[in-house]
């Protein structure tokens, strides 16, 4: 069984975003850019899957410009067998890359997919869903553990009240949530392994998909700052503070 | 046009963030020519859930799916229903609950329509503010689609309140649920029982983070939340160590929360924390590290041990 994993070029999660002065988006110029945290644990699963003997290949999929290759290939120098970059200008909207990501799937036929639960840059929570409704497939979304048993996937999921067991037919989607498992580092010879691992360029024009517009980014804004108050000495003056000042006691 | 709010409910009573969605439901069909709001409630023997839905103010319709394979939500069906009742609609909205987001996008799938999530400001009837990038931006996004799918941030709406005008009964309609599919089946679940307030509605809130040092050391937190009558919140940090369940973490990729009085008890303050809760009215934070980034949003902090100081203000408030 093939398991394909989408992964998307984001943001540090510890760097520090900027919103442009004439508010039109955010300015990521010379900011450090990574391998979305949810994709990173999706990737991870894949490869203890293969290693467990449950997959027979791993694939990693990105959609966007050039500079995407890069999480690519820290994919593949965690494990992966092989990568596919679909070039875009930027970075197509949730529904635009779960129909891209479709026709990939159409074409791979893998048993499982795995991609994150959100991108932290948009934090749309959204792709795999959309992804697993376009191939009339089951999803098991923000997992904290898989377990393949035949022809089916256990999934456990974080849900707002606690967790909750389910069991999906494969092929089917599931994307990742913080407490599925904990990503490995790449080792110096996997990352130059890598390098020479197989990486195919394809087009939305080659797989057959149209993209289409289903919003516009009007603009871009700070959020309100919140300043820093007052440092109190003690306990009673936090009360006296809480009860007196602030009269939330 | 209507517009059609899908109910999150445990199919005995309605989630408090159905009440906050409505709400904002409302604001876009005050923007909305000749707009009025239907109430979904899919779910299994779920009536009472449906006549508690008819005395919200501002529906005007409740429409009840009661099928056994809603029972647990379970994405491809409830997702199926909502698609195929959503074509007569001009919005589909949810709750950027953890129901609402495996459901939702799925349901905008089916329709060929894009989704926006996390609302939390409505400008007319096809823009919408959201956060990006953990809150440290505000997009303000227009949709271009015929049918738009939202879902709305909880803590940016009051809740709309049940019975306050006289005849508020809005009529109740039993509608017919297309077949279900058996791709998905529901196993089994784990719910957290507690005797606290849920935390998204929660009017304080305290949370450790990896400073508590154990699971044990929460019922220090625990103690003063019972005291005040609060929820018990928690970093990812204090979850992943497995000091307290998944349920209970605070952040961007968690709960977002934002209550009378959030008190952070050992927790550094990372942009993915802070994204949970900045928008609490007073923020109270106790480290002992002062350089802590906690304090740059907290109104009142303490630098201390918080194995010294929280056994005094629980003897104190
Ligand atoms: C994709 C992604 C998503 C994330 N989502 C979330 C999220 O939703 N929510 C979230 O919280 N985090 C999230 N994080 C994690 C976040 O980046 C931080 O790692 C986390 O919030 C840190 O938790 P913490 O503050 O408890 O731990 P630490 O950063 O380790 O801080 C512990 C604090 O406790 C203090 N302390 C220790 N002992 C004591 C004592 N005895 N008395 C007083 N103070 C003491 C220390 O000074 C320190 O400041 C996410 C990260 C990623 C990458
Ligand atoms: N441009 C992209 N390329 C590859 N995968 C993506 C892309 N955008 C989103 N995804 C996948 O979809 C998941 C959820 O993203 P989102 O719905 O945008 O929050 C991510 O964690 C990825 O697995």
């Amino acid at each position: 069984m093939k398991i394909l994993v989408a992964v998307k070029r984001v943001i540090d999660y510890n760097a520090k975003v900027r919103v442009k002065a004439d508010n039109t988006d955010v300015d990521l110029n010379n900011t450090k850019m990574a391998i979305n945290p949810f994709c990173e644990i999706a990737v991870e699963e894949a490869i203890r899957l293969k290693e467990a003997g449950s997959a027979s290949e791993v694939i990693v999929v990105s959609i966007g410009p050039k500079a995407c290759q890069e999480q690519i290939r820290t994919a593949l120098a965690l494990g992966a067998d092989r990568g596919i970059q679909v070039e875009t200008a930027d970075y197509p909207e949730s529904l635009n890359v779960a129909k891209l990501l479709a026709q990939v799937v159409r074409d791979e036929q893998p048993g499982l997919i795995i991609m994150g639960k959100q991108a932290i840059d948009s934090d749309n929570n959204q792709t795999g869903q959309m992804l697993s409704a376009l191939l009339d497939m089951p999803q098991g979304t923000f997992a904290s553990e898989v377990k393949l048993e035949g022809d089916k996937a256990q999934v456990t999921r974080e849900v707002d009240g606690g967790l909750q067991t389910l069991s999906l037919n494969l092929p089917a989607i599931i994307t990742t949530d913080l407490r599925l498992n904990e990503p490995r580092f790449a080792s110096l010879p996997n990352i130059m392994k890598a390098k020479r691992k197989p990486l195919a360029v394809t087009s939305p024009e080659t797989l057959g998909v149209e993209l289409k517009q289903h919003s516009t980014l009007l603009k871009v804004t700070p959020p309100t700052e919140r300043s820093a108050g007052i440092l109190v000495n003690s306990v009673d003056e936090l009360v006296e503070k809480l009860k007196n000042e602030a009269k939330v006691l | 046009m209507a517009i059609l709010v899908i109910a999150e409910h445990d199919n005995s009573t309605l989630k408090g963030a159905t009440l906050n969605t409505i709400t904002a439901a409302f604001e876009i069909a005050s923007k909305t020519p000749g707009s009025e709001l239907h109430l979904l409630v899919a779910g299994r023997d779920c009536q009472s859930v449906a006549e508690e839905a008819a005395k919200v103010d501002g529906v005007s319709k409740v429409l009840v799916a009661d099928d056994a394979s809603y029972e647990h939500q379970v994405a491809e069906n409830v997702a199926n229903l909502i698609s195929q009742l959503g074509k007569d609609y001009s919005h589909i909205v949810a709750s950027a609950t953890s129901n609402g987001k495996n459901i939702l996008p799925r349901v905008a799938a089916l329709l060929d329509v894009g989704q926006i999530s996390d609302i939390t400001a409505v400008e007319s009837e096809d823009t919408f503010q959201r956060p990006i990038y953990a809150g440290n931006a505000i997009a303000t996004i227009q949709s271009l689609d015929s049918i738009k799918v939202i879902t709305v941030r909880g803590t940016a709406f009051p809740a709309a309140s049940i019975g306050a005008c006289v005849e508020s009964n809005a009529e109740i309609t039993n509608i017919d649920s297309p077949a279900s599919s058996d791709l998905a089946r529901f196993v089994s679940e784990e719910v957290a029982q507690s005797d606290r307030p849920e935390l998204t509605a929660a009017k304080v809130i305290i949370s450790g983070g990896r400073g508590m040092g154990s699971g044990e050391n929460f019922s220090i937190l625990e103690q003063l939340a019972d005291k005040l009558g609060a929820a018990v919140g928690a970093s990812r940090a204090a979850v992943d160590a497995g000091f307290v369940p998944n349920d209970m973490q605070v952040g961007q990729t968690g709960k977002i929360v934002a209550p009378e009085l959030y008190i952070a008890v050992g927790i550094s303050g990372a942009i993915q924390h802070l994204a949970g809760m900045k928008d609490s009215k007073v923020i109270v934070a106790i480290n002992k590290d002062e350089d802590a980034p906690i304090f740059s949003v907290a109104d009142y902090g303490l630098v201390a041990d918080l194995f010294d100081v929280m056994p005094e203000l629980q003897l104190k408030l």
